[in-house]
């Protein structure tokens, strides 16, 4: 017998009865919180990463003084080109990089589809303007500007709203922070693989 | 390599054990006399504890979604034959091959096949029970071709031939100077090395391995990962991890193999919103984790083009087929039961001789592997005070003490038949000394007296056989000089001035 036909037979002999109730869904499926944009900061922050808040004409400036010390800067396609500070080192993704290439770029600058105020995260699913995943992985630094109505309360409305683009096939990643770890010692050090900077431009319709 | 199975492993599963792994009293017993070991661990346990505790009260519903997730799992294992095939189809309508192994050896050659068509020499890895319990690296070299551990931990381990204590910090034994040791020596026989000068601090520390490894990220072909879930509905395969090592894995070679426990299903997208929120505060204390990657199949122009996803058995239907321990199938590998048993706390994790330690270790390793195999594996359920504190922290509401004593029952049954063992013996002769007030009465009088031969600061330790095997893992408190019953009537229930030898009638009471 191969495999699979021996796996499932094994399977349905285990013989389990269906449970005596109905899945118990109890859990809070919205949050209300008073200040999501504050919360999302205060929870970035949180994970030292940076937040610069912004309106939509001081973005060009946040994302040029959170590139400060970044020379060469890979800028994915779709990205909006008004965000993009003058005179900046571009380089584009096309055709791609080997990841040798990217390994010589110094930062990134991408969008994201999601923030989560009451876990401080930014979700890709790397449409237009947050590039494929290497992008986001390879170089030290990472800027990503964050709109403020893409961010939700909880994790619950984060996975409703990305049901879309994992239907469509899309990968996502989820960042909470710079890259860390707690092997040594239990000491938090940050930055092993991925970008060590996160940085982070939330763009506010109206300045708060 | 440094897992290898146990000899009495049944053909049909095999799940890494140590190997020649003394049973668990006698390798807690070197453990204990290991004082840097149990600093590191109390430290490590204690810290994870106390954040864990915090942002699960943060969430008003914690109890509500640790149900939800025990519900969602119990329904995947109700209907796994339906979810099974489900995912399956969606894994290949999305571009992923997906192959199935009864067994250990099945998936490593799976894996070594899928290698060996790429011609490759190494593979990278993303830290990952699962393998760790086939014994993939081993494998793997067997078929000359190395496997690089890319999680901190697991590169301390492997450069330092050593063996994971911990499932989420698997080098907390290890001290930063020690690990700068192991850097220094090592890392330069398997490619880039650390610097001569290289300090302990475990930021530089952490540097190091982010120089000697990313070389083998740029230039490796195929990497092979894990999964924490895997979504029927979607195909979609979840990794959580916190330095980066996963998503280098998962996006920059050619070719993605990931290996699956069959009990990773989750039947839609929507359910991961309950285990997203209890993972991370279960595993690390944490809100979020630092990275979560979510994958289906394969994306044109983004990670890997060939996509492998490798389901296995091995015992897992063994499990599924216990009507009381499949709960622990439900398990989503977080280690916060680790972090809060009082056991593990003082023994760490080598004790337990396998790659699942602490409480889910010692009910998911035996029923996994079968009990009355072999002693160590037998001995893992008695490992446990059964003071419940795991079964309060777990995410998924498995109630391991309730697994442990319907184990322990196993074990016992497993050995039933020959001669009476001595615990048989004791237990018959307690019953017949304690089932009439006379008997015991009499017997109290010899306790006294041979209590006050053996004890040592009030303290009965090692006796001769065959009551070593109670009294080498136990202290026993010396009985007292007088008995309640005797205390009793010479007092007249303390209605009496008590008098002499009132200095232990404290230790009368307690006793009876």
């Amino acid at each position: 017998m191969k495999a699979r036909e021996e796996i499932l037979l094994r399977v349905q002999s285990a013989k389990v009865a269906a449970p005596d109730h109905e899945t118990r869904r109890d859990y809070a499926h919205t949050v209300t919180v008073p200040d999501p944009v504050g919360m999302f900061v205060e929870r970035v922050e949180d994970y030292q990463a940076t937040v610069i808040r912004t309106s939509p004409e001081g973005v060009a400036a946040a994302v040029a003084t959170s590139l400060e010390g970044a020379a060469r800067v890979v800028v994915p396609t779709g990205f909006n080109p008004s965000w993009l500070p003058e005179g900046l080192d571009i380089v584009l993704d096309e055709p791609a990089l080997s990841s040798d290439d990217l390994d010589r770029v110094d930062a990134v600058v991408t969008s994201a589809v999601v923030g989560i105020a009451v876990t401080g995260t930014i979700v890709l699913d790397h449409t237009e303007g947050q590039g494929r995943r290497a992008l986001t992985l390879v170089p030290d630094l990472h800027v990503c500007v964050v709109t403020a109505d893409q961010i939700v309360g909880d994790v619950p409305e984060a996975v409703a709203r990305l049901s879309a683009s994992v239907s469509a096939g899309r990968p996502l990643t989820w960042v909470s922070g710079p890259s860390a770890t707690v092997d040594i010692e239990l000491i938090r050090v940050h930055g092993v693989h991925g970008p060590r900077t996160l940085r982070i431009v939330l763009v506010e319709a109206t300045t708060a | 390599m440094i897992i290898q199975t146990t000899n009495g492993a049944s053909p049909m599963t095999q799940t890494a054990t140590f190997v020649g792994m003394p049973a668990f009293p006698i390798a807690a017993k070197s453990a204990l006399a290991n004082s840097q070991l149990r600093s590191n661990i109390r430290n490590a346990t204690h810290t994870i504890r106390a954040k864990r505790a915090r942002v699960a009260a943060e969430l008003d519903d914690w109890d509500q979604l640790r149900e939800a997730a025990a519900d969602i799992k119990d329904d995947v294992l109700a209907n796994f034959v339906r979810y099974l095939e489900q995912t399956e189809a969606s894994l290949t309508a999305a571009g992923a091959s997906v192959h199935w192994a009864r067994d250990a050896a099945e998936a490593n050659q799976i894996v070594v096949d899928i290698a060996r068509s790429h011609q490759v020499k190494e593979v990278v890895k993303v830290k990952s029970m699962a393998t760790q319990e086939i014994e993939m690296n081993s494998a793997l070299e067997a078929a000359g071709i190395a496997a690089w551990e890319t999680d901190l931990a697991e590169l301390i381990v492997q450069l330092g031939h050593d063996l994971p204590s911990h499932i989420l910090v698997p080098a907390i034994h290890r001290n930063r100077s020690e690990v700068r040791q192991i850097f220094i020596r090592e890392m330069g026989k398997v490619g880039m090395p650390a610097d001569a000068d290289l300090g302990d601090e475990p930021a530089e520390l952490a540097g190091a391995a982010r120089r000697h490894l990313r070389e083998k990220f740029l230039r490796a072909k195929v990497a092979v990962s894990g999964a924490n879930f895997l979504v029927a509905e979607t195909g979609t395969l979840v990794v959580v991890e916190s330095e980066g090592n996963g998503r280098m894995c998962l996006t920059l070679p050619e070719v993605l193999i990931s290996v699956v426990g069959i009990e990773k299903v989750v039947p839609t997208w929507t359910d991961l919103e309950v285990f997203l929120q209890l993972l991370p505060r279960s595993a690390t204390g944490e809100r979020m984790n630092p990275y979560t990657s979510t994958w289906t199949g394969v994306t044109p122009g983004d990670g890997p083009q060939e996509v492998h996803v490798v389901l296995i058995d091995n015992g897992r239907t063994k499990v599924l087929a216990d009507e009381v321990g499949r709960q622990a199938l439900r398990c989503i590998r977080c280690s916060a039961c680790i972090n809060v048993c009082p056991v593990y706390e003082r023994t760490g994790g080598h004790a337990y001789g396998s790659v699942y330690p602490g409480p889910i270790g010692a009910i998911l390793t035996p029923m996994l592997r079968g009990v009355g195999i072999d002693e160590q594996t037998d001995s893992m359920p008695f490992a446990s005070s059964l003071c419940g504190a795991c079964y309060e922290v777990c995410p998924v509401m498995i109630n391991i003490p309730e697994v442990l004593v319907h184990l322990r029952e196993k074990v016992v049954d497993s050995h039933r038949g020959g001669l009476p063992s001595t615990l048989q013996a004791a237990m018959s002769g307690a019953s017949l000394i304690m089932g009439r007030g006379s008997r015991m009465s009499l017997m109290q009088t010899f306790t006294g007296l041979g209590g006050r031969l053996f004890q040592r600061r009030g303290v009965i330790g090692p006796m001769p056989a065959p009551l070593n095997r109670w009294t080498n893992a136990r202290d026993l408190p010396a009985p007292p000089r007088e008995s309640f019953r005797k205390w009793w009537a010479r007092t007249d229930g303390g209605r009496k001035n008590s008098g002499s030898p009132a200095s232990t009638s404290r230790n009368g009471t307690d006793q009876s």
